[in-house]
C-alpha cells in the first residue's frame, strides 16, 4: 500500500539537512513500529522517497515523503504513533493512502509555495517603498536574469515561473523563528512577510532567495547575507490538462484512512 | 521550543551545525528550577566522536533517573565554531538547555586518550572556567575527570577538582548527595572536596603532595589532607546485570561514528597481553547473562530506531555464550531490517559461518591482530595466536570465499630484533602463500593482505609500564626495515603495508607516563595553539616541542628512560587491581619469552580476585 506523509519541519530542526532527515524518518519508521516495505536483496532497505530537497536552514510546513506499507491502522492513529517517537521540531501531519498506480512525489512536484520573512535587523528602512518596488519588480512583463549552469551562465525569464507573490502578515511559526511578533507595531514588521509561489520539481525549481536576489540586484541593493528566514509553506502537483495549470497540494492526492 | 545560544548566522556559516543544536531523540530535558544538581558530561574531541562513546551514555542515562539531577552534553567546537566562539565572546554551552557550562555544578570530562588533553583545556577555556582547580570560586563548576586515562591522572593533576578512577556505575550517587548535604549545611568548595576525597575511588590531587628526587624521579607521594587516603583504589561494577544500562540511548541526526546500538557483552578480559592497558585494568572479566542482553538488544533497537546493532567487548570470542547471543541476534533481527555487525572474532568454523551469514564475503576483509611478527615476540607480549592458528584460519576463510585480510601489528615492542620486524613481512607472505596453494578453482582470483603498524606506547598498570619506548628515530628505522622486507617477498604484490606516524606516539608516551610537572607543558601547548592532536590534520608535533624547552622539561625522561622496579611511578598510589608483585612477576617472564595462560585456564594471581566477583569465581 503506497502512503503519503505530510511533515513539519520547525525550529532547531532546520539545521538537520537533507540526508540526515531521510536517515531520521528511516529511524522513525523503527521507532513507532510502521509496517513499511523493505526492498529485495542482500541489504533490503525502505522503501521511502522524498519529494523535494529542503536546504538547510529553511522551515516548513509542507514537507513530504512517500512509503509503502504492508499494513497500517487509521490515519490519525499512525499520525500519533509517530508523532510520540518525534524530535522536538518534527511533526507528522497527515498519512494519507494513494492510489496504487499513483505517481511518486518526487516525479509530482510542480510549484511550491514559501514565506520570507526578514531577520531582526535586516528590514529595509523603508518597509512600504520596499514593497512598492517588488510590485513593480514582478509587474514587468519579463525578468531575465542570469542563471549559473554547470557550463556557465544561461539567460532565463524568472517571470513566468513566478506564478504569486505579495505581502503577507508574518504567519505564527516563522514569527516565531524571527522573534517578531505577528502583529505589525511601530518597532516591528510584523505584517511585512513575503509570499510566493513559485515553479519547483527537476525541471524549472526556482529558490526563492533567487527571487529576492534579483530583486535587490535590479534595485542596485547589495543583497546581505541572512536577510531572510524561509518558510516552505506547501509543495503541489500540477493536474491541469495540458497547457493549464491546476495546483493541488501533494496530499489532496491521497486519503484518509478510516 | 528551545531556544538556541548560537544565532543563525553562525550555525549556518559552520560545518554540521547539527553539532550545536542538540534536541536529539532521547535526550533529557528537566525544569532546571526543580533539579538540585547540574552535572555537564563532556566529552572532548568533537560531536561525532564524542557521542559514538557508550560510558557517557550510560551515565547519562543513570544520571538523568535521578529526579534531582540534571545531565547534559557538551563536546568540543570543531575548529570553525571554536574561533567563532572566540571571536564573538560566546561563552560554550551544553547541548540541552543552551545554557553556559560555568553555571552547572560539575563539569564531567572523560579521558579516553592521551592526545584529547589540550581539548581538556579548550572545554575550560571556552567555558570560562579557570585552568587551575586552585584558581577556582564557589561560582566556578566542580570538574571531575574518569575514563582509562584517569588510571594515570597525574599530567592533568592541576587541571582537575577530582578524578574518578573506576567504572562510573557505582559511587557518582554517593557524590551526589554528599554534594547536596555539603550545600544544604553551608559547606563550600574546600569542604566538598574534603567530603568527596573520603568517597572510595576518588581522588582530589590538591590533596597530595609529590617531592622529587635528584634524578628527576619521584622521592615522595603523600596526603596533605587528613580526609585523603594514602592509596585510591578503584571502583568496579562486580554484577554486570545489577549495573546500570541505557534503555533509551541518544539518536543523533548526523552520522557519528557509531551510529548504531552498542551492547556490552562484558567487562574486562581473561587474555592477558603484556602491552594492554584496559586487559589490566579492567579486571576481572564480568560477564552479562544471555538473557540480560536479549532484553536490551530489543528495548535499545525498539527505543533508537538504530538499522543496526554490534558487540562491544575486549575480546568477544570469549563471551561463554556468544554462539547463542549472535545466533539469537541473527534470527531476531536479521532480514527485518536490522543488521548485525560482528566486532573482530577469532577465526574458526564458527565466526566464518555467521560472517558468512550477516556480510558480502566478498566485499568484507578478515581481521587478525597478531601484533608481532615472530612467535619469540609474541610469546614475550603473550599474544596468544599463534602462526598456525593464523593460517588455518585463513585457508578456511580462503576456501569460504574471503580474499581480503588485514593483520595489525605493533613495532618498537620490548626485546625487539631485527627478526622479529622482518617477521611482520615473512608473515604476510605464509598468508598470501597459503592462498596461492588452494586450487584456483576453489578460492577467488586474488588475494590482498593490508599489515598496518602502529609505534609501541608503554602504558600504566601494565607488565611493560617500566619499559623504553623507542625514539621517533628509531621508530622510523624499523618501518623502514619492515617495508624493506617486503618488497623481497616473493608476492609483493599482494602485500601492503602501512605504518602509522612517529611523531605523535611519542607524544602519546610522554603524556601516558608523566607526571604533575607534564601539565604546565600541555599547558603551554594549548596556548600555543595545540587543540586536537588526535586529528592528522591539527596536529602540530612544534608546537609541543617548543613547549617542552620554554617550560624546561626534557621529553625523554619520559619515554626513553628505563625505569628501575623500585622506583616510585607516578600512579602508583592507584590500586587497580593488578598487583604491583605480578605486574613485575608478567615483566620478568615477557623478558625470559615465557608465556602466561588465560585467566580461565589457570589463576595467576593478578590481585584482581580481592574484589570478589568476575571470572575469579567462575566454578
Amino acid at each position: 500500500m503506497k502512503i503519503r506523509i505530510k511533515f513539519r519541519k520547525q525550529g532547531a530542526m532546520k539545521f538537520i539537512g537533507h540526508l540526515d532527515t531521510m536517515r531520521y524518518f528511516q529511524k522513525i519508521m523503527r521507532r513507532a513500529d510502521v509496517d513499511i516495505r523493505y526492498s529485495e536483496g542482500f541489504s533490503p532497505h525502505q522503501i521511502m522517497s522524498f519529494a523535494a530537497p529542503l536546504g538547510v536552514g529553511l522551515l516548513s510546513n509542507g514537507e513530504y515523503v512517500d512509503i509503502e506499507v504492508l499494513s497500517a491502522d487509521d490515519s490519525r492513529t499512525m499520525i500519533r504513533r509517530m508523532n510520540d517517537v518525534m524530535a522536538e521540531g518534527m511533526e507528522v501531519v497527515s498519512f494519507r493512502r494513494l492510489d496504487d498506480s499513483a505517481k511518486s512525489a518526487m516525479s509530482l512536484v510542480a510549484a511550491a509555495d514559501y514565506t520570507l520573512a526578514f531577520r531582526p535587523g535586516k528590514e529595509p528602512e523603508d518597509m512600504e517603498g520596499f514593497f512598492r518596488e517588488l510590485d513593480k519588480f514582478c509587474g514587468q512583463e519579463h525578468i531575465f536574469i542570469e542563471k549559473k549552469t554547470k557550463k556557465g551562465f544561461r539567460e532565463m525569464d524568472l517571470k513566468p515561473l513566478i506564478y504569486e507573490l505579495r505581502r503577507v502578515p508574518v504567519p505564527e511559526s516563522l514569527a516565531a523563528a524571527v522573534n517578531c511578533r505577528p502583529e505589525p507595531t511601530e518597532d516591528s514588521c510584523g505584517g511585512c512577510a513575503v509570499f510566493m509561489r513559485v515553479s519547483a520539481g527537476s525541471t524549472d525549481n526556482i529558490k526563492p532567495e533567487l527571487v529576492m536576489e534579483s530583486f535587490y540586484q535590479a534595485m542596485g541593493w547589495e543583497y546581505p547575507a541572512f536577510a531572510f528566514q524561509v518558510e516552505r509553506e506547501e509543495v503541489y502537483a500540477d493536474v491541469g490538462a495540458e497547457g493549464s495549470r491546476k495546483l493541488v497540494p501533494l496530499e489532496e492526492l491521497g486519503e484518509e484512512i478510516e | 521550543m528551545r531556544k538556541l545560544a548560537l544565532n543563525d548566522e553562525i550555525l549556518l556559516s559552520v560545518q554540521q551545525p547539527a553539532r550545536y543544536i542538540g534536541g536529539e531523540v532521547n535526550m533529557a530535558i528537566k525544569d532546571p528550577a526543580k533539579v538540585d544538581i547540574r552535572f555537564c558530561m563532556c566529552f572532548p574531541d568533537v560531536y561525532e566522536i564524542g557521542m559514538s562513546h557508550l560510558g557517557i551514555q550510560i551515565l547519562y542515562d543513570m544520571f538523568n533517573r535521578r529526579d534531582d539531577v540534571w545531565c547534559e552534553r557538551v563536546y568540543s567546537p570543531w575548529t570553525d565554531m571554536d574561533s567563532l566562539m572566540r571571536e564573538k565572546k560566546i561563552p560554550l554551552f551544553a547541548l540541552e538547555s543552551q545554557d553556559p557550562v560555568k553555571k552547572f555544578d560539575f563539569l564531567g570530562i572523560t579521558l579516553q586518550y592521551e592526545m584529547s588533553y589540550t581539548n581538556v583545556l579548550q572545554i575550560l577555556d571556552l567555558s570560562g572556567i579557570p585552568f587551575h582547580s586552585n584558581e577556582r570560586t564557589e561560582e566556578d563548576p566542580i570538574v571531575i575527570g574518569g575514563g582509562p586515562c584517569a588510571y594515570n591522572p597525574e599530567p592533568l593533576a592541576p587541571f582537575f577538582d577530582i578524578f574518578y578512577i573506576g567504572e562510573g556505575e557505582t559511587v557518582y550517587d554517593r557524590l551526589f548527595d554528599v554534594y547536596k548535604e555539603n550545600r544544604k549545611s553551608g559547606g563550600n568548595r574546600r569542604e566538598f572536596l574534603e567530603k568527596a576525597a573520603e568517597i572510595p575511588g576518588l581522588y582530589v590531587p590538591a590533596f597530595y603532595d609529590v617531592t622529587y628526587k635528584d634524578d628527576g624521579t619521584i622521592a615522595g607521594f603523600v596526603p596533605n589532607n587528613s580526609h585523603a587516603p594514602a592509596r585510591v583504589t578503584k571502583e568496579l561494577v562486580l554484577h554486570m546485570d545489577d549495573a546500570w544500562y541505557i534503555e533509551k540511548p541518544l539518536v543523533p541526526f548526523i552520522k557519528v561514528t557509531q551510529d548504531r546500538v552498542v551492547l556490552e557483552i562484558q567487562r574486562g578480559c581473561i587474555r592477558g597481553c603484556r602491552f594492554c592497558q584496559a586487559g589490566n585494568i579492567y579486571r576481572p572479566l564480568r560477564e552479562h547473562s544471555l538473557e540480560y542482553l536479549k532484553k536490551f538488544a530489543y528495548t535499545m533497537l525498539k527505543n533508537t530506531g538504530h538499522e543496526e546493532i554490534s558487540l562491544s567487548s575486549l575480546s568477544s570470542s570469549d563471551y561463554t555464550h556468544l554462539e547463542e547471543l549472535v545466533t539469537f541476534l541473527m534470527e531476531e533481527f536479521q532480514g527485518k531490517g536490522v543488521n548485525v555487525s560482528l566486532p573482530s572474532l577469532r577465526i574458526d568454523a564458527f565466526s566464518l559461518d555467521v560472517m558468512g551469514k550477516v556480510q558480502d564475503v566478498k566485499k568484507s576483509s578478515l581481521t587478525f591482530a597478531p601484533e608481532a611478527g615472530s612467535q619469540r615476540l609474541r610469546d614475550v607480549i603473550n599474544k596468544g595466536l599463534t602462526e598456525e592458528v593464523i593460517l588455518s584460519g585463513a585457508r578456511e576463510a580462503f576456501l569460504g570465499g574471503w580474499s581480503r585480510v588485514k593483520l595489525y601489528f605493533m613495532l618498537g615492542l620490548p626485546t625487539e630484533t631485527e627478526e622479529d620486524m622482518r617477521g611482520i613481512a615473512y608473515l604476510s607472505e605464509k598468508i598470501a602463500e597459503t592462498f596461492y596453494d588452494i586450487p584456483p578453482d576453489q578460492r577467488q582470483r586474488r588475494v590482498q593482505i593490508v599489515a598496518s603498524s602502529s609505534f609501541f606506547v608503554p602504558k600504566p598498570f601494565t607488565p611493560f609500564q617500566w619499559a623504553r619506548q623507542c625514539t621517533k628515530e628509531e621508530f622510523a628505522e624499523r618501518a623502514y626495515l619492515v617495508r624493506d622486507t617486503f618488497r623481497q617477498m616473493k608476492n609483493f604484490k599482494s602485500l601492503k603495508y602501512n605504518w602509522h606516524e612517529a611523531d605523535l606516539s611519542v607524544l602519546e608516551g610522554i603524556l601516558a607516563r608523566g607526571d604533575r610537572r607534564v601539565a604546565p607543558v600541555i599547558e603551554e601547548a594549548y596556548r600555543n595553539g595545540a587543540m586536537f592532536d588526535s586529528w592528522g590534520e591539527n596536529f602540530n608535533n612544534d608546537l609541543w616541542m617548543n613547549a617542552f624547552a620554554a617550560c624546561h622539561v626534557d621529553p625523554d625522561f619520559y619515554t626513553v628512560r628505563q625505569r628501575s622496579l623500585d622506583e616510585i611511578l607516578p600512579w602508583d598510589f592507584i590500586d587497580a587491581g593488578v598487583s604491583k608483585e605480578f605486574l613485575i612477576r608478567e615483566w620478568k617472564a615477557a623478558l625470559s619469552e615465557k608465556v602466561t595462560p588465560n585467566c580461565r585456564v589457570q589463576c595467576s594471581g593478578c590481585g584482581a580476585r580481592a574484589f570478589g566477583g568476575g571470572v575469579c569465581y567462575e566454578d
